[in-house]
């Protein structure tokens, strides 16, 4: 029995499978649920490995947002794809770190780049652009050239200049 | 005669001596260029193969690739340069001791080449003064050869003790503005354009003239 078969068999009305792609069996599960569908992958399934944590931005439709999240067994020679739709803006879900704890590098990508939540996670910072950053670029709003991309740069060498300025001052008092 | 101060700021012909001394300190800059390669992408590798045997930059007395911004005269940026990256990439800048230049190797850190994007710096010049830009993704060690001959070609027509006795220029107060700006050239804010022609560039000499001349 597959995993997918193993997980339709619970009876699960909010679990159900979809449209199978590149081989891999896929399943789409409801925000709730997820994190109890996530244990038992693990537990009782065999899937090691966490390949990958990411979104999908589907706006103007709704629901906007659907967590993409990939699993291999080695022992059993298996994958599965989860999809899970959020709503809203600005979604949250439930993070899976404390079971594979290599998806935390996955989870914060899939923060900085979409703005999803992840409950549970402990860092969970930017991994790519730069922590003040204030945007989230693989957003369908968000436009390829960026939203003032060199603000952060500015101020920077806005403060580097008045920190020469203010060293310049004193060394002038010194003398 | 008059001071130094006098002879080394009048121009050419007048100053004897002056001449003779930039001279010197111009062929002892220009024939010891230490790069600090700051090479951020795949045009690094090109950048290596120019420091290599095979292409042999020691030719140009380039060939001390320094990784101690302290002991750098140029700077080549290699690369495609990041936002992120800006602060780093101007803070080498403002630690390499000066006498400094600048060559921006390759489209991406000319103009931000194909990665039109939030992430990427359109140009380094509008963080850091470039002195050569060199098209190509990546360029030929050849071309990038080129560019540090040019770069000697500009060195030469610089003017040192001016600057020793006239105090700071503008390139010393180049953090202040957006667009940091060399001494002996002249800005161009072409966002695609590439050129690696020294007709924008101006000696000091031919500033002077000009203005004599308005
Ligand atoms: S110009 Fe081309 S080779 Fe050079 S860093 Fe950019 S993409 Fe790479």
């Amino acid at each position: 029995m597959t995993a997918s078969e193993h997980v339709l068999g619970l009876g699960w009305d909010d679990v159900s499978a979809v449209e199978e792609r590149d081989g891999m069996p896929t399943l789409q599960v409801a925000p709730q649920r997820l994190r109890e569908l996530l244990e038992i992958l693990k537990r009782d399934l065999g899937f090691e490995i966490a390949i990958l944590v990411t979104a999908v931005d589907h706006s103007p439709k709704a629901p906007r947002f659907e967590l993409v999240q990939q699993f291999l067994s080695i022992q059993n020679n298996e994958r599965l794809r989860l999809r899970c739709p959020l709503e809203g803006d600005n979604p949250s879900a439930s993070s899976c770190i404390d079971l594979w704890p290599g998806a935390a590098y996955m989870e914060r990508e899939c923060w900085d780049m979409f703005g999803i939540q992840f409950d549970g996670h402990k860092n969970l910072r930017r991994l790519l652009m730069p922590e003040a950053y204030g945007h989230h670029p693989l957003r369908k709003e968000f436009p390829h050239q960026g939203i003032e991309p060199d603000r952060l740069y500015r101020e920077w060498e806005r403060s580097r200049i008045e920190r020469a300025a203010e060293r310049e001052g004193q060394e002038g008092v010194n003398s | 005669m008059g001071s130094l101060k006098e002879i080394t700021t009048t121009d050419d012909e007048s100053g004897f001596m002056a001449t003779q001394v930039n001279e010197l300190m111009n062929w002892g800059r220009k024939n010891s260029l230490w790069p600090m390669p700051l090479g951020l992408s795949c045009c690094g590798i090109e950048l290596m193969a120019m420091i290599g045997p095979k292409f042999d930059i020691a030719r140009f007395g380039a060939e001390a690739a320094r990784f101690s911004p302290r002991q750098c005269d140029v700077m080549i940026v290699a690369g495609t340069l990041t936002w992120k990256m800006a602060e780093a990439a101007r803070t080498i800048y403002d630690q390499m001791p000066d006498p400094k230049w600048v060559i921006a190797m390759g489209v991406c850190s000319s103009s931000g080449g194909m990665y039109d994007s939030y992430a990427v710096v359109q140009g380094v010049d509008s963080i850091l003064p470039v002195d050569i830009y060199v098209p190509g993704c990546p360029p030929r060690p050849d071309a990038l050869i080129d560019a540090i001959m040019k770069l000697q070609r500009k060195i030469e027509r610089e003017n040192p003790l001016k600057r020793v006795l006239e105090g700071p220029t503008d390139l010393d107060e180049s953090g202040t503005g957006i667009f940091a700006k060399a001494p002996n050239m002249e800005v161009k804010t072409n966002r695609y354009g590439t050129y690696m022609d020294d007709s924008g560039m101006k000696d000091d000499h031919s500033t002077a003239r000009a203005k004599e001349e308005s």
